[in-house]
């Protein structure tokens, strides 16, 4: 990851450099090793001291993109697989305007979750080598543990097979291996569970939802200038002290706000920090639109209809979707 | 007199019906000029067309205490604004089938198109809903539990 990071710097500076962009959106130093952040570089100052991208860069930055490609000049931008979705999304709905925007598709071969890195035993991570399904982790003290990957990836990784939908030159050093998974396996395992079951599932892990609106402000396809939920009037808009069937209806609307829109990027399950897996109930939509209304993938382009704008005559009846029990 | 018997009461479902103002509404009107009964604990929301329905109001009816949520409009090809009621269907077949996905009842949602004429079917379908919703009981998955509260 280090050439790569290396090779993005080089082309940062030079696009900088020759006036190209105004500046480039990539990642900056944390506090650690193993929290980088979303962040706007202006200077070739500003990309040497903190420009950074290693394995735990896992935020998509197409959302940033809506307030910072509006400033004067062109923005350069780096984007992973998943992230490019996002953007075309975000193009189609009018948020942002592609010639404003300079695209650099990066490689990625997962990214790492240094929760579930902790969960193994290894925290204050210093540094990541990783050689296939290997993954060496030096803590502070030197100590070196090697994990197995697949344990240790984000969950939104767990089952990616997105490839670069925009570019305007790609930054590609290493080949990803293909893979074979299906990533409804767990919405089927909910569908096959009876109604008490499935409520008893989503009553316990919605409960936990502190409402921070985390998943909100993350996502991509959650771009409304004015939120419902910033609307005192809605009710549904008051937070923490709120009991669950409020939390629930928000995951819900919300959930259904997106529905034909949302790329399955899985920022709302990443940002969780009750650990509410969130994309499961985006993917019920995804995959009810593509059982009812044919395949789509959305940010797959920046245009044509959505499944929720669009209809044939033939569409499936409300009553039908139930037949065959678990649906 | 007061009613002190601990006999349990027999439960009345709360029903809403979204009812399109040109074909399921004509519909209803012409149940009750033809003198067809059907329950009166549905509550007839009319709307302009059935498209008018946002997901939020089906949510909010149940949040409010609603046993079951009816949706009645044109049948499709027979919208007044042409093709408002197609995309009822896509958005209402989501919706139920992703409530259902959460642990809601599927008997609780419904979808019916009724036309102007179809007098007897409004109420022949209202009749079967509210029997269906009342053999299912409460509404507890839904509700707001401070709704509940005041009573």
């Amino acid at each position: 990851m280090k050439d790569v990071e290396l090779k993005m710097l080089e082309r940062a500076k030079a696009l900088l450099e020759s006036g190209e962009v105004a500046r480039v959106v990539g990642w900056k130093k944390g506090d650690f090793y193993f929290d980088p952040s979303p962040a706007v570089f202006e200077s070739v100052e500003e990309l040497e001291k903190d420009f950074v991208y290693n394995w735990f860069c896992g935020a998509n930055l197409s959302k940033y993109l809506i307030q910072i490609a509006k400033k004067e000049g062109k923005t350069a931008v780096f984007l992973k697989p998943c992230d490019t979705y996002s953007f075309n999304q975000l193009v189609k709905e009018h948020r942002i305007k592609r010639e404003n925007v300079y695209v650099i598709a990066v490689e990625c071969l997962a990214k790492l979750d240094v929760e579930k890195i902790k969960a193994q035993g290894v925290s204050s991570v210093v540094n990541v080598e990783v050689v296939e399904k290997k993954v060496s982790v030096t803590d502070l003290y030197g100590d070196v543990t090697v994990l197995n990957k697949p344990d240790v990836i984000l969950t939104k990784c767990d089952t990616c097979t997105k490839t670069h939908q925009v570019k305007d030159e790609e930054i590609i050093l290493h080949e990803r291996p293909e893979r074979d998974v299906d990533r409804f396996a767990e919405v089927a395992k909910l569908e096959g569970m009876t109604e008490d079951e499935r409520f008893a599932f989503w009553r316990e892990q919605l409960s936990k939802c502190i409402r921070c609106n985390a998943c909100r402000n993350v996502c991509p396809a959650c771009s409304c200038v004015k939120c419902v939920f910033d609307n005192p009037a809605s009710g549904i808009a008051a937070k923490a002290n709120d009991d669950k069937f409020e939390e629930q209806l928000f995951h819900v609307i919300r959930a259904f706000h997106v529905a034909g829109r949302c790329t399955d990027c899985g920022e709302c399950s990443r940002v969780c920090p009750q650990n509410i897996p969130l994309h499961l109930l985006n993917r019920k939509f995804i995959k009810d639109i593509d059982g009812f209304y044919g395949e789509y993938q959305a940010g797959e382009t920046s245009e044509g209809k959505t499944p929720l704008t669009s209809y044939t005559e033939g569409d499936i009846e409300a009553k039908d979707v139930f037949n065959g029990e678990a649906k | 007199m007061q009613d002190v018997s601990t006999e349990k009461k027999e439960f009345v479902p709360n029903i809403v019906a979204f009812c399109c103002n040109w074909c399921s509404y004509a519909g209803a009107d012409l149940a009750g000029s033809s003198r067809l009964t059907y329950p009166a604990n549905v509550k007839i929301i009319r709307v302009p067309c059935s498209c008018r329905v946002n997901p939020m109001f089906v949510l909010k009816a149940f949040q409010q205490g609603a046993d079951g949520v009816i949706l009645c409009g044109c049948h499709p090809g027979d919208c007044h604004y042409v093709t408002g009621n197609y995309y009822t269907r896509r958005r209402m077949a989501l919706l139920y089938s992703f409530l259902n996905y959460m642990g809601i009842e599927k008997e609780r949602t419904r979808v019916e198109w009724v036309s102007a004429a179809e007098g007897a079917k409004f109420a022949a379908v209202m009749n079967d809903f509210v029997k269906t919703v009342t053999e299912l009981g409460e509404n507890k998955r839904l509700t707001d539990l401070r709704v509940k509260e005041g009573e």
